[in-house]
């Protein structure tokens, strides 16, 4: 195995760490992982099943792909039939069902789809076909934003003319703030998004101890980073205590990674955003400042895809918002399945319910 | 989506490209947004780019508490 990853599966640490876990919890609490990646290592790991039962985790709305609303795959949808447009972006977008028809689906009907591995491959792309439009879909949270800013960035020294975005960027602290203000399930601490945070650091989060008391930890992916993490939130609690912590230090410095965000914000501006299950949460989204609007697809291309419509008795919403576990879905594991899935939190392998159909749960 | 790789910075080239490897996988990477970047360092790799760099003192910092609950955890056995 890698290197730094190894080293953070040991066993007779992680019984360690679950023993000092059992020694301080005292209490029924809900701590809440809010990225998607992290969902999906607790249920690898099957960490769950070790937490001392007073303890749930709520898997909160931090995949990217399952926050995109059905309008936005819709807009990709309508863009990717253009005559003569090839239609790029990352792979887990490919088999999101929007209102009607999923990406893949397009492309099995002969529109130019293609996945990239990064955004870099699709401005290569449109470098080395000059008289194509090339239009990626970008999706993420600040862990990618920077990626595809320093890609939009590359287009523009190369003066390509044939290169689009359709920004869906999302941002993780003010859906944080969304969370809290809806006091739909009580959290008692947050797991805090490793990646984002390597680009962010951990400043952003502080209104969440200020304003709500609420602890937050930064944890990493590892299955011990992931037991650490948990730790140091309850030892937060059990002293009375609410700040951020970083327990991902190796990755996060706490003022994240500047020159990252400073190309983000040369290239984007903050805007409101809708995020499937949580709506519309003002400051969340990111969109091409004026200085690069001619980079947007939207603009470039008149599309006008019919209006939205939502998958029927899907309970995705309520899943992003931790509020229910995909087993109370009547779909869930009958009409939608990995295979057919009905939502996007089927899809995507971060999904919340893909992580319960795979793994199952206690 | 949001998952970053380790993976070690084996080429530094020209305009902030250069390759990385991880467990025996080589790849282009693009060194634009951590452009001080060296030979044998370790990168978070993400999309393509590298966002990071592994902190080694912290990493063994982190290691050493770890150890210490591994000792707690056998002690516990
Ligand atoms: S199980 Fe399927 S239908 Fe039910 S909430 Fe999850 S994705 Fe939606």
């Amino acid at each position: 195995m890698v290197r730094y990853v190894q080293e953070f599966h040991n066993a007779a640490a992680a019984r360690g760490l679950l023993a000092a876990i059992e020694r301080i919890t005292s209490r029924p609490l809900n701590l809440m992982e809010v990225c998607g990646t992290h969902t999906v290592a607790i249920f690898r790991h099957g960490i769950r099943q070790l937490l001392p039962p007073p303890l749930s985790m709520l898997s909160g709305p931090g995949c990217p792909v399952c926050v995109t609303t059905n309008a936005d795959i819709d807009k990709a949808i309508a863009l990717a039939e253009q005559p003569g447009v090839t239609l790029t972006t990352f792979g887990d977008m490919m088999k999101v069902p929007g209102s009607r028809q999923s990406l893949q689906q397009v492309k099995a009907d002969g529109s130019d789809v293609r996945v990239v591995y990064s955004p870099r491959d699709a401005v290569c792309l449109a470098r080395d076909n000059p008289r194509r439009p090339v239009v990626f879909l970008a999706v993420g949270f600040e862990t990618t934003a920077p990626t595809i800013a320093a890609a939009l960035l590359e287009a523009e020294a190369l003066g390509l003319k044939n290169f689009y975005l359709i920004s869906v960027h999302k941002l993780i602290p003010p859906a944080m703030r969304a969370l809290l203000d809806a006091r739909e399930v009580r959290i008692d601490g947050f797991i805090c998004p490793g990646h984002v945070s390597v680009v962010i650091g951990s400043q952003p989060y502080q209104f969440i101890p200020q304003q709500y008391g609420v602890p937050c930890v930064i944890t990493g992916f590892e299955p011990l980073d992931i037991l650490q993490g948990i730790e140091m939130l309850l030892r937060q609690i059990a002293e009375g205590r609410a700040g951020v912590e970083i327990q991902y230090r190796r990755g996060v410095r706490p003022e994240g990674n500047p020159l990252a965000r400073e190309l983000v914000s040369r290239v984007f501006e903050t805007s409101d955003a809708h995020w499937r299950g949580l709506g519309c949460i003002p400051g969340s989204g990111l969109k091409l400042r004026p200085e690069y609007k001619r980079f947007d697809a939207e603009e470039a291309f008149a599309i006008n895809p019919p209006p939205a419509k939502e998958h029927k008795g899907c309970l995705c919403g309520d899943i992003l918002r931790g509020v229910k576990t995909p087993p109370e879905c009547p779909l869930f594991a009958k009409t939608c399945t990995p295979e057919r899935p009905v939502g996007p939190c089927m899809v995507s392998s971060e999904g919340t319910c893909a992580g319960w159909y795979q793994y199952g749960s206690s | 989506m949001c998952l970053a790789i380790p993976a070690r910075v084996i080429k530094v080239g020209e305009q902030s490209l250069g390759l990385v490897e991880m467990g025996g996988v080589v790849r282009e990477a693009s060194f634009m947004l951590l452009p001080d970047v060296r030979l044998g360092d370790y990168v978070l790799l993400h999309a393509g780019y590298a966002l990071q760099k592994v902190d080694e003192a912290e990493a063994e910092e982190t290691l050493r508490l770890l150890a210490e609950m591994a000792e707690a955890g056998r002690a516990e056995a």
